[in-house]
């Protein structure tokens, strides 16, 4: 795979003004950027299970989950506001609703799902309003599933090469890991928990996602061309090969978690370390595509030939 | 107040009506001729007097030739680039150097990216047609910094806050030219109407047609291009990657409805997941 997908990209002598990036390299930083992905995605996921749960009559999983939920929502908010330049500011982002800003849709979708998922929470540990926490929870299983995908299109829709050509792949790696993330919750709850009964379900959502996410990790590695390179090569491709390991080993152990629950544990954090890897990758393989001008040359005229050096 | 606009991509004559303006003066630009820039950074040091710019961290040799800017940024909102080429010349009777000089700005682009992305509405379109961050909204998020397809706009890190050329809104709202254009000792930066640029520019581009100069190219100059065309457009004399532009740059926003396509099928992918996931018998 590798042999050929070199075989398919000619070697070019870019032209350039002394190497110098074309773009500007993004200021989002490690671990918040990374780490509001998985925090956003797991909320997400988490939602949609406390939905689910409530609605097959598993009350004390609703439970957990929506406040695990409500936690995601809250940690991953602050994790964005600690991103900003201006933390103080962070209410800034509900200045406007603009459709053309994935960024401000993505605000607009994290704040009414933190609203709901609270909603749902407080509901159960106060054991009032049921109705309405209820309904709250129901709608935080749309919610959910928007707050993992969005920020799919929060990346793609950048200068980024490496970014924006990857609006198939990087949407299946989100939702992918988020059930990923979940299911990881789960089997870790599982083993912890003397109640079992859930088992099943965490592990039926972890293999899922685990496939999912795979899936979109491999569609990343794979990208034709120049543009697919930042995930094969540098710290984002060695980040994104450990992932693909550490979720495809997760979901082995996963194999073995219903008899064990060590084995439970180790695919557990296998899995979300999988998933985190992920992130870190996307992330480093953006940098290293604005970094280097031969990226966005190479998008931009892909029969760009090659010259002397400028 | 303003808004980004309603259209993504294409063809736009009316930027400004198009972001809500009604009444609005006829929008302006810079034309910048590089044929005729000698690198005297007059436009930087304006710019940087005019719009009170913090100095660089340190003063530094870059060895880039004459240029010690390194590119535009927060702090830096005109930037010469020197350019150094190895030519075979007649005059010269053999080897010989050439020199590129390109004073470059933001493009106050059609289409504009940044502004698209902005979330807080700190970035707008003003009257003129430019673009412009106002300060006091901007809360940092830095998603203009990876939007602009020509890495143009920076975040201040003593600050907090983005940055970039206002086309000195400051003076065009007082009927003045903008500070760079103003102290250009060649006309190398003209400031103006924008359609009466471009005829300017397809005129001084068939000059240097006609006299053998046929690497010549206009950049930024046509409507129809991927960000609608720049309200900063340029006379190159190489490529543009020569100068550490990008080629055929286009506005992100414009695969926009595609990439919420996919996001939306994958959101309802993880329902569909979990859902599957209990649809199991209980242990």
């Amino acid at each position: 795979m590798r042999a050929a997908e070199q075989v398919q990209v000619p070697p070019a002598d870019f032209q350039s003004y002394y190497g110098k990036p074309i773009l500007k390299v993004t200021r989002w930083k490690e671990p918040h950027l990374p780490g509001y992905l998985f925090l956003g995605e797991l909320s997400g996921a988490l939602a949609v299970v406390g939905a689910v749960a409530h609605a097959t009559g598993r009350r004390s999983l609703a439970r957990t989950a929506r406040l695990a939920a409500t936690a995601g929502a809250y940690a991953g908010g602050a994790t964005l506001a600690l991103e900003l330049g201006r933390p103080e500011r962070a209410l800034h982002m509900l200045r406007v609703a603009k459709p053309t800003s994935p960024m401000s849709m993505g605000s607009w979708i994290l704040s009414v799902h933190s609203a709901l998922v609270s909603t749902a929470a407080a509901s159960e540990v106060t054991g009032r309003l049921t109705g309405l926490g209820n309904a709250a929870g129901v709608a935080s299983a749309v919610t959910g599933p928007l707050l993992a995908a969005y920020p799919a299109v929060l990346l793609a829709d950048t200068a980024v090469p490496a970014w924006h050509a990857a609006h198939r792949e990087l949407p299946l790696l989100f939702v992918g890991g988020a059930m990923t993330a979940a299911g990881a919750a789960g089997l870790a709850a599982s083993a912890v928990s003397h109640d079992r009964s859930d088992f099943g379900a965490a592990y039926r959502l972890a293999m899922i996602g685990a496939a999912v996410e795979s899936l979109g990790g491999y569609g990343l590695e794979t990208m034709p061309g120049l543009v697919g390179e930042p995930y094969r090569s540098g710290s984002g491709g060695q980040l994104l090969t450990a992932a693909r390991y550490l979720t495809v080993s997760g979901g082995v152990a996963a194999l073995a978690a219903r008899g064990s629950r060590v084995a439970a544990v180790a695919a557990a954090a296998l899995l979300t370390g999988g998933g985190l890897c992920a992130k870190f990758a996307v992330l480093r393989a953006g940098k290293a595509s604005a970094a280097d001008p031969k990226y966005v040359v190479a998008s931009q005229r892909p029969t760009a030939s090659s010259h002397d050096g400028g | 107040m303003t808004s980004s606009g309603t259209s993504l991509n294409g063809r736009l004559d009316d930027v400004s009506g198009d972001a809500g303006y009604a009444g609005h003066p006829q929008r302006v630009g810079f034309f910048t001729d590089t044929s005729v820039c000698i690198g005297c950074k007059a436009c930087e040091v304006a710019c940087k007097e005019w719009n009170g710019l913090p100095e660089p961290d340190a003063f530094t040799l870059t060895g880039m030739s004459y240029d010690n800017t390194g590119g535009l940024g927060a702090s830096a909102w005109r930037h010469v680039a020197f350019i150094e080429q190895d030519v075979i010349s007649e005059i010269a009777d053999g080897a010989a150097t050439r020199w590129l000089m390109s004073s470059d700005v933001c493009k106050h682009c059609t289409h504009a990216a940044c502004l698209d992305v902005c979330p807080t509405g700190a970035l707008v379109r003003t009257e003129f047609g430019s673009v412009v961050v106002q300060a006091d909204v901007c809360n940092g998020c830095a998603y203009c910094v990876s939007a602009c397809p020509f890495g143009v706009i920076d975040r201040r890190e003593d600050d907090g806050r983005v940055w970039k050329c206002t086309m000195c809104y400051d003076r065009l709202r007082g009927g003045l030219e903008p500070a760079c254009a103003k102290a250009c000792p060649t006309d190398s930066i003209q400031f103006g109407p924008l359609d009466a640029l471009r005829e300017t520019a397809h005129t001084r581009l068939a000059e240097l047609h006609a006299a053998g100069q046929g690497e010549a190219r206009l950049y930024g100059d046509d409507p129809d291009d991927g960000i609608g065309g720049a309200g900063a457009f340029f006379l190159l004399l190489d490529a543009p990657e020569v100068y550490g532009l990008p080629p055929e740059p286009v506005v992100t926003t414009k695969d926009l409805p595609s990439m919420w396509r996919w996001a939306g099928a994958s959101a309802a992918l993880l329902a569909a997941g979990v859902a599957v996931a209990f649809a199991g018998r209980r242990q």
